[in-house]
């Protein structure tokens, strides 16, 4: 390998041997394509084209008067397949295809990042196969459908909380055994180097976007931005681009379930420690013997024992604060967006709105310029949700 | 500060002593506490009794990715009966109560952080472990490792397989030591009725850079793929997931047949 993949002591690349050269292939394509003139222009090509960039950031009027602040967000709901998941896919299929793979796998909790793989499988002419927990089978039938329109094979997991986790070890033990012509697609920042810093590559147009953007409106950076996280995909995309601007504060809003200490809870960086899981060190939720806990969260996407390690980092050097939003405030939040703006988010979105709301009711905080990124858009969930508010559809 | 330090064969006697037998060295590999602690530790001792030269004792682990079904499962019926890393030390010193064949831990690199690098390997050391192998921890993120395992007195195991180039060969070999643990298939664990690849090109290109003793694992399931891999030149066979599948189908003579199965290994051995 050529870097280490370590973001101060996190990441790395803890897998077993025999998929250390697929890992070495996959770095050396990322490093040749990525600044690669022909490749970004297909890849610009297919983002504006076929999913829909650039997204706007868009005014919140409503929800500013409501909140006392100038509220922005930035609508990666917009995007082709409901959620900012296809920023990567497209440009992981890419690189798959310039690398000679023939065949794509991918793990999926809720079915997002199933179907943004899905979809560039069938743009790409991939054979595609989604792994994903039994468990989310069931809970998500309606994206198994989805996937299989567009030709992707759903393959159950069975093993262990038959969920997230379980898909991406069953895609990791997939991969070792067909590592010659297959990619294995990782949808979010997590999973062995290059994974955390290809797919934050990949994501960073959202927050290049969004620099662009506020300073066309504002004139100057904002004084906060607030994304979700569960593998922390959408968040590290959006905060990219301001990292390096200190008087910027970042918050990441992980799924605090029944609440933090309730011992259902997805608040991997709240709650968690330190600990290897999935080819990085970053931290994870686990007993005091270092069994990796089932996460407990509403929203399948925040539904996760794990975390990006670059938020690790962000988290120990202060860069980033992390917060816990619980599923009902989530709940609330998905109301409060839809009631004010007419924007129905994701469930995994609708926690770094509760959050904002939160945010914005400290009297501290009156007055000030967020952005909220908004990573999905909440057509999946509607049947949760309704069952959630007492209805039935 | 090391106390209690049980009498164990090394490595490198063991593989001598085989060898001078004219023999290949047989490993079984076992999870610790599956099904449960007393019921896996009579199978250890019907293994040793069968004609285990060594021994290869998994720590359950909730997320074994290198790992096919048969472990999965063996993995899951340990946790479930209450299996966990000092457990699994007392279980080791359980075993060195009737033998001083050499043991090693078969282990995810989580049990060992969460422990504590050091302390994991101060107690492997003091339980009467030989040597630990992580399935997760390439050399890159070694070290540490490596470190606590030579303050230790425990050897650090590493996995090489056919995928390996010769560059990270040498790396690898460079900090292994004990026997290097060739993987013959580019997969997970598991039974498999053929072995693709050439297991004897494999083992001449992995001699041409060690003097360490090489042992094949990973979907060795018969006694066939025992004797294939002896005669291809390594010195020792690993048979794990296929003995699981022995003890999971014979529930009423599992001991017995546990025996048996080690004895046909182990006479597999006798090729030379």
């Amino acid at each position: 390998m050529i870097s280490d993949g370590k973001f101060g002591k996190y990441g790395g690349i803890f897998v077993p041997e025999l998929l250390i050269p697929a890992l070495e292939e996959l770095e050396a394509a990322f490093i040749k394509y990525k600044d690669d003139k022909n490749f970004n222009v297909e890849l610009d090509y297919y983002l504006r084209e076929f999913a829909g960039r650039p997204t706007s950031l868009y005014y919140a009027r409503n929800l500013s008067e409501k909140l006392g602040c100038k509220i922005y967000l930035k609508r990666e709901d917009m995007l082709h397949t409901g959620a900012h998941k296809i920023n990567n896919t497209l440009g992981q299929g890419l690189l798959a295809q310039h690398m000679g793979k023939k065949r794509l796998i991918a793990e999926t909790g809720a079915g997002q990042h199933g179907i943004a793989t899905a979809v560039v499988g069938a743009l790409l002419k991939m054979p595609t196969e989604v792994y994903m927990g039994s468990e989310d089978v069931i809970r998500q039938k309606l994206n198994v459908f989805r996937m299989e329109l567009s030709n992707a094979k759903v393959l159950p997991v069975d093993n262990g909380s038959r969920t997230l986790k379980d898909a991406i070890n069953e895609a990791l033990r997939n991969w070792i055994s067909n590592v010659e012509d297959t990619h294995y697609l990782i949808g979010s920042t997590m999973g062995p180097h290059p994974y955390p810093t290809m797919v934050k590559h990949f994501q960073s147009i959202i927050g290049r976007e969004t620099r662009k953007q506020i300073m066309e409106k504002e004139g100057v950076n904002p004084d906060v931005i607030i994304a979700c996280v569960g593998g922390g995909s959408n968040a590290i995309g959006i905060f990219s681009e301001f990292i390096e601007h200190d008087e910027v504060e970042l918050i990441g809003v992980e799924g605090g379930g029944n609440g933090v200490n309730s011992g259902k809870t997805g608040a991997t960086l709240s709650v968690g420690s330190e600990g290897v899981l999935h080819g990085s060190l970053s931290f994870v939720l686990q007993d005091d013997y270092g069994q990796i806990s089932e996460a407990h969260c509403v929203s399948a996407g925040l539904d996760y024992p794990g975390v990006g390690p670059e938020h690790a980092y962000l988290k120990v050097t202060g860069r980033a604060k992390y917060v816990a939003i619980t599923d009902k405030e989530a709940l609330h939040g998905f109301k409060l967006l839809s009631q004010y703006e007419g924007i129905i988010p994701a469930l995994e979105s609708a926690h770094a709105i509760a959050y904002l709301e939160k945010y914005a009711e400290m009297r501290e905080n009156k007055g000030k310029t967020i952005i909220v990124n908004l990573s999905g858009r909440g057509d999946k969930d509607m049947f949760l949700v309704a069952e959630k508010m007492g209805d039935e559809l | 500060m090391i106390e209690n330090n049980p009498i164990a064969e090394s490595y490198s006697d063991m593989f001598k002593r085989v060898k001078e037998k004219g023999e290949g060295v047989f490993i079984p590999f076992i999870v610790a506490g599956d099904p449960d602690f007393e019921t896996s530790l009579r199978m250890v001792r019907m293994m040793v009794d069968g004609g285990a030269d060594a021994l290869e004792i998994g720590f359950p682990f909730s997320d074994p990715l290198a790992d096919g079904p048969t472990v999965q499962s063996a993995d899951i019926r340990a946790l479930n009966s209450g299996m966990n890393t000092d457990k699994g030390f007392e279980f080791v010193r359980r075993i060195r109560e009737f033998t001083d064949i050499p043991i090693g831990l078969l282990v995810y690199y989580n049990l060992i952080y969460k422990m504590g690098v050091d302390k994991f390997y101060r107690k492997a050391h003091i339980s009467g472990v030989n040597g630990v192998l992580a399935a997760d921890l390439p050399p890159e993120e070694a070290s540490i490792a490596i470190e606590a395992a030579r303050n230790n007195g425990v050897n650090q195991i590493f996995l090489a397989a056919q995928s390996t180039s010769n560059e990270r060969l040498k790396k690898i070999v460079e900090l292994c030591s004990g026997f290097l643990y060739v993987v013959s298939v580019m997969g997970v664990t598991g039974a498999r009725s053929q072995l693709k690849v050439s297991t004897v090109e494999l083992v001449e290109r992995m001699r041409i850079h060690t003097q360490l003793p090489i042992c094949v694992g990973f979907g060795i399931s018969k006694p066939e793929h025992v004797r294939e891999v002896i005669a291809a030149g390594a010195d020792g066979a690993i048979v794990g997931s296929a003995l699981i599948d022995v003890m999971v189908n014979n529930v009423e003579n599992s001991e017995f047949r546990v025996r048996e199965c080690c004895q046909i290994m182990k006479n597999a051995t006798k090729v030379r």
